[in-house]
């Protein structure tokens, strides 16, 4: 709630914006049971004076400054499943259940590969950008790992057979790491979720691919995630035209 | 100095989780199994009530005269049994780790199912590494 109490103005279209839209449903809907709360937020806008030393708020504290804070795992754990449930109970198949969390995980990829860039670039005199396609695997395998998971990532690895298949190789993905996945369902990777976050740092570097998980397990490590990265044509057209110079 | 077996029974007493590890009790049927949990969370509920000093958290140690029941109740009303030999030490430590791999393989899995039976490989393996094999 102390959020709302802050003197920006875009927290006071935010809220305007969601009363009104409460306004407009709730005599419609009035089973839902979200909407109880738009009311309080009003009162703490109007009502409650102004804290005098308040946290600023997400918006105006610096990027760089949160670079370290880590969040708990645990809680990222509980969260991440129920994605996965309140996902399910919308698709009809594995394939659908995948494709919406590789969705999902695209909408953080986008943001994750913003943020590095500014948080390692934007202080360099002579900001660089990948465009050669093995520094870029190079960077999601090492840095983007880092960033979302703490660690690299454990392999980084070409395809024999397909000339235009990588694949990024994790051996206990630590999003996956509490899941069980019932016999039934058993190609079901939960790992579409990085894969969502790959191909958007791809797509962000002008390298479209497709971009799945896919589940490997061994001996040693029963969690063994490949993300398997499919480049699309043009992309390698452009690396070989590269290399000719 | 054995474990034997290991329950966990469910707020409502249901039984969601039964493994064997030694042999030392009688076998018994699935059904048995269900029908005996229910009764100990019975008996559960009716020791925390005999208190005579107000709040009680219920029966901790049930001993017979081979074995003994530990009895761990978490604040969700979740209960972990564990069976042991009468002269087993570790029986405090296992179940606190018995409910740590419950709360990471089962609560923390989107495939299960709040208050059904377990049916995790994760936890199994959890288990499996923390006791070691046991039959079924």
């Amino acid at each position: 709630m102390s959020a709302y109490a802050q003197p920006h103005p875009r927290f006071s279209v935010l809220s305007s914006s969601s009363l009104s839209s409460a306004d407009h449903s709730s005599p419609t809907s009035t089973t839902r049971f979200s909407y109880p709360s738009a009311p309080s937020i009003n009162t703490t806008l109007v009502g409650s004076p102004k804290p005098s030393a308040v946290r600023p708020n997400i918006y105006d504290r610096p990027l760089n400054k949160t670079r370290t804070a880590e969040v708990s795992s645990s809680a990222f754990a509980f969260l991440f499943s129920e994605v996965v449930q309140y996902t399910q109970k919308r698709v009809a198949g594995i394939t659908d259940l995948e494709r919406r969390l590789n969705t999902l995980g695209y909408r953080i990829g986008t943001r994750v590969l913003e943020l590095m860039v500014w948080r390692t670039e934007s202080t360099g005199k002579a900001p660089k950008r990948e465009i050669r396609f093995l520094p870029t695997l190079m960077f999601i395998h090492t840095q983007v790992w880092r960033a979302v998971f703490g660690k690299p990532a454990d392999a980084l690895e070409k395809s024999v057979e397909n000339e235009d298949e990588y694949m990024i190789i994790d051996n206990d993905p630590p999003i996956t790491r509490n899941i069980s996945v019932p016999r039934d369902m058993s190609s079901l990777s939960c790992s579409s979720y990085t894969a969502g976050i790959v191909e958007a740092v791809l797509d962000g570097l002008g390298f479209p691919a497709r971009v799945t998980a896919h589940n490997t397990p061994t001996q040693q490590y029963p969690g063994r995630t490949v993300i398997l990265i499919k480049f699309e044509k043009s992309v390698l057209e452009r690396e070989e035209a590269m290399s000719a110079k | 100095m054995a474990i034997f077996s290991l329950w966990v029974i469910n707020k409502a007493g249901g039984l969601v989780y039964q493994r064997n590890f030694a042999d030392g009790l009688a076998q018994l049927t699935s059904n048995e199994h269900l029908v005996l949990a229910g009764t100990l969370h019975g008996i559960h509920a009716i020791t925390s009530r005999l208190s005579p000093i107000g709040a009680s958290s219920g029966a901790q140690v049930i001993e017979g005269e081979s074995f003994k029941m530990t009895i761990f109740l978490t604040a969700t009303g979740t209960k972990f049994v564990l069976f042991t030999s009468l002269h087993e030490t570790t029986t405090d430590s296992v179940l606190q780790r018995v409910y740590e791999a419950y709360a990471d393989a089962v609560m923390k899995n989107p495939f299960h199912t709040p208050e059904m039976p377990i049916r995790s490989e994760g936890f199994d393996s959890r288990i499996t590494a923390l006791i070691g094999t046991g039959q079924s």
